[in-house]
């Protein structure tokens, strides 16, 4: 594993915290639907952030990529078959 | 830079030093997988009845306390990104240096706490407490107490893991200070991170849906 530098980890840090204040500012504008696909991907992308990054997942073996995909695979599958479920309980 | 696969010892299921730490990593993750699973329930629970229910939900979100989870949410990655040094200080062998920035992550771990306190105490004193004493000053009283019971069960399980964490942080910072337990070993600490560093991303996505469903009106 290639350790990434200090400086890295500072601008991911940086980066992070001004995710943090975009998705507080954007929060405050009205954007309709769209307020919570936006948070949501802000939060996806500070997520992928410390995953590469904090989480050396940048850095690690194709195996590895394949333990942390699946995780987040099996919890899509959850969230897909149950809301498909919920959100066309009303269909006619 | 030492040389990582100076790690010893190596134990005798595995062939070398390179394996043995691929191998930890990876049940670590395994472990990080069940975790997304059980916190996923949660979030689908959410998710399912803030569509059924969105008016009460962005009624009941406009009385939590943003100011405390924003700061809240800068302490945690503060103290990620903290962790992330402890583990490159941890690879150099740098035992001092990895105890101290060990110690200011359990610290930042231990404010998130204090200041989550403060704002479980604000809600209790509010009524928002589910049960028979909950009281809101919403259309939907119901539903939103659906939201403040979801709150509740997903913040308290996610404190319960930075509570976890802190202690485990504290316990590490001992170990790195007062033996050479993590001398050409870094494993273990690399694999603290990644749980500290999980414990963050949850918050990450728990405080755009506690905090800031419906801000702008």
């Amino acid at each position: 594993m290639n350790a990434p530098t200090a400086r890295t980890y500072l601008i991911n840090g940086v980066a992070l915290l001004g995710f943090l204040a975009l998705t507080i500012a954007a929060a405050y504008i009205n954007l309709g639907p769209l307020n919570t696909i936006v948070a949501m991907s802000i939060s996806a992308a500070k997520a992928a952030l410390i995953i590469l990054f904090f989480m050396h997942m940048r850095y690690s073996k194709p195996v590895m990529w394949l333990f942390v995909g699946a995780g987040f695979f099996w919890l899509g599958i959850m969230l897909v078959l149950a809301m498909s479920d919920y959100l066309s309980r009303g269909w006619h | 830079m030492p040389n990582e696969l100076l790690e010893a010892p190596v134990e005798h299921q595995f062939d070398n030093a390179e394996q043995q730490r691929d191998a930890a990593t990876m049940g670590m993750w395994l472990f990080l997988a069940t975790e997304v699973l059980f916190f996923g329930a949660m979030f689908l629970g959410y998710t399912a009845y803030r569509f059924s229910y969105p008016q009460a939900f962005a009624d009941a979100s406009r009385h939590t306390l943003i100011a405390f989870g924003g700061t809240n949410t800068a302490v945690l990655l503060i103290s990620s990104a903290v962790m992330a040094f402890a583990v490159r200080a941890a690879s150099q062998n740098k035992r001092g240096l990895l105890g101290l920035l060990l110690f200011v992550t359990a610290s930042l771990g231990a404010v998130f706490l204090v200041i989550k306190g403060f704002e479980y105490a604000h809600e209790i004193r509010e009524g928002l407490f589910p049960g028979r004493g909950f009281r809101i000053d919403a259309a939907d009283p119901t539903h939103a107490e659906l939201f403040y019971y979801l709150y509740w069960l997903m913040t308290g399980v996610h404190a319960l893991h930075v509570t976890i964490g802190v202690l485990l942080i504290s316990f590490f910072a001992l170990r790195a200070w007062l033996t050479d337990a993590f001398q050409n070993h870094d494993t273990p600490v690399e694999l603290l991170g990644l749980y500290w560093h999980f414990v963050d991303i949850v918050w990450v996505f728990l405080f755009p849906l506690i905090y800031m469903i419906d801000r702008h009106t």
